[in-house]
């Protein structure tokens, strides 16, 4: 007897009705941009220089990807929409909606993410080659901002374990610190934000980095990130608020101790070094009880806050016998 | 003022005052809220409440330094209860899709966070305004102690800009433009006062 198992969509291969719709744009924007090629001296650049910012943000590229088991279920995805047009990304301006109209002006590639710090050797790894060191899959993951806010991202990557294997880190490496891109020039919005020193510094401690729930991520919704998602590689750490998930990642380090990071130095007593989602501990000004699912009628956004973003089987070994008030 | 002008200008008051709750109404039924219309709908609410108390707050200065503008008082009532209303909404927007009609929720709310505190105390203060707001209460109070309540709006307008300023996030300048404009207006008092005062005294002497 033929048993036929049921087809198994990867979400790179559903085109998410904004995307379709999306196209129409992409292709007016190419089609103006080749004018202007025309219209401009030869030599002006490459296609891509010419062309509108936006519409090189909406040239999204698919992703070859392959199911994970580490893959949320249960949950009605946020449309990609709302997932790239309401961001926090302060060095593209602190509105939720600046990121998605500045972040065109990041240059993507050539992109490479040095290591250094408690490794073997020093190394420069090119953003094409992390592209295919392991195979990219699919993981949705729920996504809670200090906010209370939260969505449900289906976002593109592997384990961040993968990557760091790949580092060759000394025993002595008990911290990993992420460094995001920073140029005053090109992110010029960040100098109006007040009290906050850029670039951008994240951090786990190695044995969070290593839970294979950490992702190191390339893409959402089967593409390739949007530069406002934190495009070209950024890492996603779901069971804690989003500011500990750094985007746009230039350097990796390995350290000894507890490296500093921005939140937490800009307001210690708001924002933890460990930042686990917790609904028992609140989080200056807000309460963190409960959150605000992004993407539906106002009657329907509210919903309880789980531990650990309900991730605690996963994780949480990691913080046993520790009191997370006080490593809040 | 003539009575045809006067009835005209009063219903261009209520029709521009009723824009912000016509448009939430519209954008709710026709899903424009936004990604997150709960914030939508709280940020739209306490901001117009605010540039209805800042609108108010000019009309008192306005007066003062260009006479002929005297029949402004007549729309100061008008332009009040309308930011009662929207502070009101704004309070039951916390209440029902923050809160969840949780009193506890509520009460924690209050005494934990000082931009609730601050926010609460502001509608506190408005309320006793709009329940004298009837031409028996003034009668009743008396014009002198009726002015001496309705000073509490001065009180309603520097919390709702502290309740602004403690809830927006860290390197968010946002409330600035409105912090400066409500400071001026409400230091205009005390400056035309004494400018008053010292012109009397110049044509005494």
């Amino acid at each position: 007897m033929l048993i036929r198992k049921p087809s198994d969509f990867r979400s790179s291969e559903i085109t998410p009705r904004d995307e379709y719709m999306n196209r129409r744009r992409f292709l007016r924007g190419a089609a103006s941009g080749a004018l202007a090629l025309g219209a401009a001296a030869l030599g002006a650049g490459s296609l891509a220089e010419v062309i509108s910012p936006s519409a090189r943000v909406l040239a999204a590229t698919k992703l070859q990807t392959v199911h994970s088991p580490l893959t949320t279920t249960g949950e009605e995805l946020t449309p990609y929409k709302d997932i790239t047009t309401y961001n926090n990304y302060y060095e593209f301006g602190v509105e939720k909606d600046q990121p998605s109209q500045n972040a065109g002006v990041l240059p993507t590639r050539p992109w490479a993410i040095e290591v250094e710090g408690e490794v073997k050797k020093r190394r420069t790894f090119d953003i094409d080659d992390l592209l295919k060191l392991r195979p990219l899959e699919d993981r949705v993951y729920r996504h809670r901002c200090v906010e209370a806010w939260s969505m449900v991202v289906p976002w593109v990557g592997y384990s961040l374990s993968e990557f760091i294997k790949e580092c060759e880190p000394l025993s002595s490496a008990k911290y990993v610190q992420f460094i995001s891109y920073y140029d005053k020039h090109v992110e010029k919005w960040a100098r109006d934000v007040v009290g906050i020193y850029w670039p951008y510094s994240e951090g786990l401690r190695m044995d969070e980095a290593m839970n294979p729930l950490t992702l190191f991520t390339f893409g959402l919704y089967g593409e390739v990130l949007p530069n406002q998602n934190g495009a070209p590689v950024r890492v996603v750490v779901p069971w804690k608020y989003g500011y500990k998930s750094a985007k746009s990642i230039v350097k990796v380090r390995f350290v000894k101790s507890q490296p500093p990071t921005t939140w937490n130095d800009q307001a210690p007593q708001a924002y933890g070094f460990y930042s686990n989602i917790n609904p028992d501990v609140d989080t200056v000004p807000w309460s963190q009880k409960t959150e605000r699912r992004i993407g539906l009628p106002f009657y329907a956004q509210r919903r309880t806050t789980l531990l650990f973003n309900g991730y605690g089987e996963q994780v949480a070994y990691l913080y046993k016998g520790m009191n997370l008030r006080k490593y809040y | 003022m003539n009575r045809t002008v006067l009835i005209a200008l009063k219903t261009l008051t209520w029709v521009a005052c009723l824009v912000p709750l016509t448009w939430l109404i519209w954008s709710a039924a026709f899903n424009h809220l936004g990604p997150d219309p709960t914030a939508t709908i709280t940020f739209a609410t306490g901001r117009t409440t605010l540039r209805l108390l800042t609108i108010m707050l000019a009309i008192t200065p306005l007066r003062r330094l260009i006479p002929r503008l005297g029949w402004l008082i007549k729309f100061r009532r008008l332009l009040g209860l309308f930011a009662f209303f929207y502070a009101s909404l704004h309070l039951f927007t916390w209440i029902a899709l923050y809160a969840g009609f949780d009193l506890n929720a509520m009460a924690e709310d209050v005494l934990k966070r000082r931009y609730i505190t601050a926010g609460m105390a502001a509608w506190l203060a408005l309320l006793p305004l709009a329940a004298t707001s009837t031409n028996w209460a003034i009668r009743k109070l008396g014009g002198k102690r009726w002015n001496r309540l309705h000073r509490l709006v001065y009180v309603a307008a520097v919390f709702g800009v502290i309740h602004y300023w403690w809830q927006v996030k860290t390197g968010v300048l946002t409330p600035l433009t409105i912090t400066i404009v409500i400071a001026i207006l409400l230091l205009a008092r005390p400056v035309l006062a004494w400018t008053k005062r010292r012109r009397l005294r110049t044509v005494t002497a």
